[in-house]
């Protein structure tokens, strides 16, 4: 029998139950779709984390206080006191060091702020004027904080738009405009861009900038700092700026042994590491219940093929006497089914990519179609076919034509 | 055109033997109208079920157009039911909601060659059984005689050694088994060889010879 002839065979005995082959076909559209929609969103969050990373500003190295590594925590870090605005000043101005082209520090605590009867609770950082540098601050309106305001502790702000819009309303200028922070009241100078994004690492958008000894002396008051970044001049010499950070700091805290260091190095590549294995852990496990789903709808569909050859009974038995061969027996089967998944595959696939869509439009995350998990979709369902229709085709085979013709 | 000798059928089940032929001989040659006739558990079944090739012997031999047919394997059967046998059942067997002509090409299709001629060659089937105005009918939208023409025509259509017809009649009425009936007698007035399984003698009498079959063996009245 010919191939051609199969198939359209195959497609007329499909025809003759649509239900049955609707329902059959349903297994695998669930499965599939929920395989791409998972892949897709896992992918499209990874992608998100990953960008904002980046958007934190480049060749970016962090030193926080405390000893702190992936997966080795010896002391939280953020509770640790040890780093100071001279260590920073240190870095800045060492002749040990070469390729540092930015020092900038950050003291944050999360406290509320309130302008006449609105307030919100956010995130306070203490900041050096070259943050707006290495962090890459773009401003929406008004000024950034400058050299003489943190050498005077002025009580300045600079909101992020997610925290002006919140206390003084959207398309409202708040430059010039007065915040209570911690009960002390500041004046607006600066509103920054929206840089957008959620998530890991705190939004950005939701924090206010204070200068760093505003911050210090009349709100926390404290001496040290939170963290500090040193943006490096050039990508290639990332690795050696960052020895020689550490070597300065070991030295400058009077540590002999770097495994008992009281502070941490990361750069962006570790933090997009430790973010990526983190997430690709949990797409992962997301495959992996959708991959149970897709099997389950294996089993209908192997169920229905079974269903299938027993009510066929008869009509294989004729075949066979008519001289149907037991190979052309199977391949009409293992047609079936996997016309019956590739069906199902290919909506699910149409199914998957829509609900990604809509749901990364409604979460606010990229949309990402990957194509190696459209044509995996595919190639699966197919394998799906050929697996779970192998057994019915099977016995539909080894039918004796005798026995099958007398089947009632 | 067949040649039994000394055919032996027995059932092994559950440790017990049944006997369902024994020492069976005769042939049947081209052009005749044999009908094989018996009572239910005469083996008459396994009989036609031995020289249609859907079941092999435990002894003997079977020659069927000048081929053993008794030591062939599966695929080979299956080959030798294509081409060289033409059935026709007692149940009609047509595949369900599937046209006339269709049914009649499934023989070629398993067959193999082109399709064009295929076509041409069932609707000619059809035309011989009188059919020629049912052809795009499905079956189940045909009577009970105009199916069991649509099997004749699809037995015919490979031009088989012989026609092998499992009491052809059997679901049928009287006036529909006559038809029937005519038109075996107008194929076997052709020329073609046809094997006919029956328990009805009034249906036994358009044969030429009949095989009396009894407890297995063959019966000389």
């Amino acid at each position: 029998m010919e191939p051609l002839e199969l198939i359209s065979s195959s497609f007329e005995a499909l025809g003759l139950n649509k239900t049955r082959t609707a329902l059959a076909t349903l297994g695998i559209i669930i499965g599939i779709a929920a395989v791409i929609t998972l892949m897709s969103l896992g992918q499209a969050s990874q992608r998100s984390v990953e960008s904002q990373i980046q958007a934190l500003g480049s060749n970016l190295l962090t030193v926080i206080p405390g000893s702190f590594r992936p997966g080795d925590f010896r002391s939280a870090s953020g509770t640790a006191t040890t780093l100071t605005l001279e260590d920073a000043h240190a870095i800045a101005t060492s002749n040990k060091i070469t390729g540092v082209k930015n020092v900038s520090v950050e003291l944050q605590r999360r406290t509320a702020i309130t302008a006449g009867r609105k307030s919100t609770n956010t995130a306070v950082v203490g900041v050096l004027p070259s943050y707006k540098e290495v962090r890459n601050v773009a401003l929406e309106s008004g000024n950034f904080i400058s050299e003489a305001d943190n050498r005077g502790q002025a009580k300045v702000a600079v909101l992020g738009p997610t925290v002006a819009d919140d206390l003084f309303g959207e398309n409202v200028n708040a430059v010039g405009k007065a915040v209570r922070i911690n009960k002390v009241s500041f004046q607006v100078i600066g509103v920054m861009a929206s840089k957008g994004g959620s998530g890991f690492g705190g939004n950005q958008d939701d924090t206010v900038l204070v200068p760093l000894s505003t911050a210090q002396k009349q709100l926390f008051g404290v001496t040290y700092i939170g963290s500090l970044s040193v943006e490096v001049a050039d990508a290639k010499l990332m690795d050696t700026v960052r020895d020689q950070v550490g070597y300065l700091l070991l030295a400058r805290h009077k540590i002999a042994n770097a495994a008992n260091a009281d502070f941490s190095i990361f750069s962006q590549a570790d933090l997009l590491s430790t973010v990526s294995q983190v997430t690709g852990t949990f797409t992962a496990l997301l495959s992996g219940i959708a991959a149970i789903s897709l099997l389950v709808g294996g089993i209908g569909i192997m169920n229905i093929m079974l269903v299938t050859v027993v009510e066929r009974t008869r009509e294989i038995g004729l075949r066979k006497a008519l001289g149907a061969t037991r190979k052309t027996v199977i391949s009409q089967f293992l047609i079936e089914s996997t016309i019956l998944t590739i069906a199902g595959g290919i909506m699910g696939m149409i199914l998957g990519i829509v609900l990604s869509f809509v749901i990364s439009k409604l979460i606010n995350l990229p949309f990402v179609l990957d194509f190696a998990s459209v044509a995996l979709a595919i190639g699966v369902s197919g394998g799906i076919g050929i697996l779970f229709g192998w057994y019915p085709a099977q016995k539909a085979a080894k039918l004796q034509p005798i026995e099958a013709l007398r089947y009632e | 055109m067949i040649t039994v000798s000394h055919l032996g059928k027995i059932y092994r089940m559950d440790g017990t033997e049944t006997v369902a032929l024994s020492d069976v001989s005769f042939t049947v040659k081209k052009g005749e109208f044999v009908a094989i006739m018996g009572p239910s558990g005469s083996g008459k079944s396994t009989l036609m079920h031995i020289l249609g090739a859907l079941d092999t012997p435990t002894s003997g031999k079977y020659i069927l157009d000048g081929q053993e047919i008794s030591k062939l394997n599966d695929d080979e059967l299956a080959r030798i039911r294509n081409q060289k046998i033409g059935f026709v059942f007692q149940a009609f067997n047509l595949l369900p909601r599937t046209t006339a002509v269709k049914n009649v090409m499934l023989p070629m299709v398993y067959a193999g060659g082109p399709p064009t001629s295929r076509l041409q060659r069932a609707r000619q089937a059809l035309t011989d059984v009188g059919l020629a105005d049912r052809m795009e009918h499905l079956s189940n939208q045909l009577s009970g005689g105009q199916q069991q023409r649509v099997a004749i025509a699809r037995a015919l259509v490979m031009n088989p050694a012989i026609i092998l017809a499992d009491e052809p009649t059997g679901n049928l009425a009287t006036a529909q088994s006559a038809e029937i009936m005519a038109i075996f007698t107008k194929l076997n007035k052709t020329g073609h060889t046809i094997i006919m399984i029956t328990h009805e003698s009034e249906v036994a009498k358009y044969a030429k010879r009949i095989i009396h079959l009894k407890d297995g063996r063959i019966w000389n009245r």
